[in-house]
């Protein structure tokens, strides 16, 4: 039991200062993922995916990469800040906290890297 | 990690309840199922059956429950006062929502026996009296009061338009009764850290205000992860309002706020 004033316990050490950032980019992301989601979900339809060669001639072409890599970096983006938001309703244990949210961070920036690395792979090598 | 389930002491004893049966003669039976709970007893709750006789009860679930206080079982504790909705102390769920037993009709509730309990995820002090002490601190926290530096002279009243009037007005009604932040599920799991609905529907009664000149540091001490934006626009708290205030609008506008500031 705490004999600390139920005011000052909710006062605790104040404002962190930020909250505001990681909200407005949780909704620019969204918004991002509509149009960069129709237009990959629309590609899709089209594309014969059992034809490896074809798949790969598509995803080098013109401006398909560019769209591609943001879409990737959209989707990661979004996924890492919605996934820190539920950990941070759910694990209140300090320590399994901050294990979480490292682990949330480094595992979606390692999703986008080999995801970045596999398409500049094909892209050049189409190219080549 | 977020306690979803009660510990064993706080579970509800399903054989342990009594029921009180309807005098001889009753015209319209109501069965009322309150949970009761006495910490000092050291035994777990319980909920009680009491079968009413509706004829002779007044309409609203408040004047059912003062009727087993007064005739059938004077141990029942709850809060009461004005009883017509404008002191907020009989909150309480019934039949699974928050309101207020006062303005709550027996028969506006689903045909059958009304299920009775404190509000959701507080500490019950006993019976249907649940804890607010943190509550209440949440709302002193914001600062719940006019500040100003421009003096004005003391037979002066400080002057304000009739529309920027109307923007508080509705906020104003607010009668801090919990039903709104003890809906949200954000705030059972972060009620410690999460400000809730109702004090931040009371922060943005006084951002808005345009006689009040510390709206920066109002928006300022709101800026954080867990204090605003636990809120994930899940709207219980506007379909519980007794008073039909919209704390789920109150907070997307002081986000907006908050974004607005910056650009």
């Amino acid at each position: 039991m705490s004999l600390r004033s139920p005011l000052g316990m909710v006062l605790g050490r104040g404002n962190a200062g930020d909250g505001v950032a990681h909200w407005w980019a949780q909704r620019l992301s969204a918004v991002a993922l509509v149009p960069l989601t129709v237009w990959f979900l629309a590609a899709l339809v089209r594309l014969p995916l059992a034809d490896h060669a074809a798949v790969t001639i598509w995803i080098a072409a013109g401006w398909n990469p560019v769209w591609l890599a943001l879409l990737l970096a959209a989707l990661c983006w979004h996924s890492r800040l919605g996934v820190q938001v539920v950990i941070e309703d759910y694990v209140h244990s300090r320590s399994l906290k901050l294990a979480a949210l490292l682990l949330n961070s480094g595992a979606h920036m390692l999703l986008l890297a080999a995801g970045v690395y596999a398409l500049l792979r094909v892209a050049v090598r189409s190219a080549a | 990690m977020v306690e979803f389930t009660l510990p064993p002491n706080s579970r509800i004893d399903a054989r342990a309840g009594k029921t009180y049966r309807a005098p001889d003669g009753a015209a319209v039976v109501r069965t009322f199922r309150v949970y009761r709970f006495d910490p000092a007893s050291g035994e777990r709750p319980r909920v009680d059956s009491y079968e009413l006789d509706m004829a002779a009860c007044g309409p609203m679930v408040l004047d059912a429950l003062l009727k087993i206080k007064n005739e059938i079982d004077p141990t029942l504790s709850l809060r009461r006062s004005c009883r017509e909705g404008i002191c907020g102390s009989c909150a309480m769920n019934i039949n699974g929502v928050n309101t207020l037993a006062c303005t709550q009709s027996c028969a506006d509730l689903r045909q059958g026996e009304v299920r009775i309990y404190p509000l959701p995820h507080l500490p019950v002090v006993k019976d249907l009296v649940a804890d607010l002490g943190n509550f209440y601190a949440q709302y002193a926290a914001v600062k719940p009061w006019l500040q100003t530096r421009t003096p004005v002279a003391p037979d002066r009243e400080r002057l304000q338009s009739k529309e920027d009037q109307e923007k508080i007005d509705r906020p104003s009604a607010c009668i801090l009764c919990a039903c709104c932040s003890t809906s949200c599920p954000s705030y059972w799991w972060n009620g410690d850290r999460y400000l809730g609905p109702a004090a931040l529907l009371a922060a943005y009664r006084w951002i808005v205000d345009s006689r009040d000149e510390a709206t920066g540091e109002r928006l300022d001490a709101l800026n954080d992860p867990f204090r605003l934006y636990r809120c994930h626009t899940i709207m219980n708290c506007t379909e519980a309002c007794p008073k039909d205030l919209n704390p789920a609008r109150a907070i997307a506008d002081i986000k907006r706020l908050m974004l607005e500031r910056q650009h």
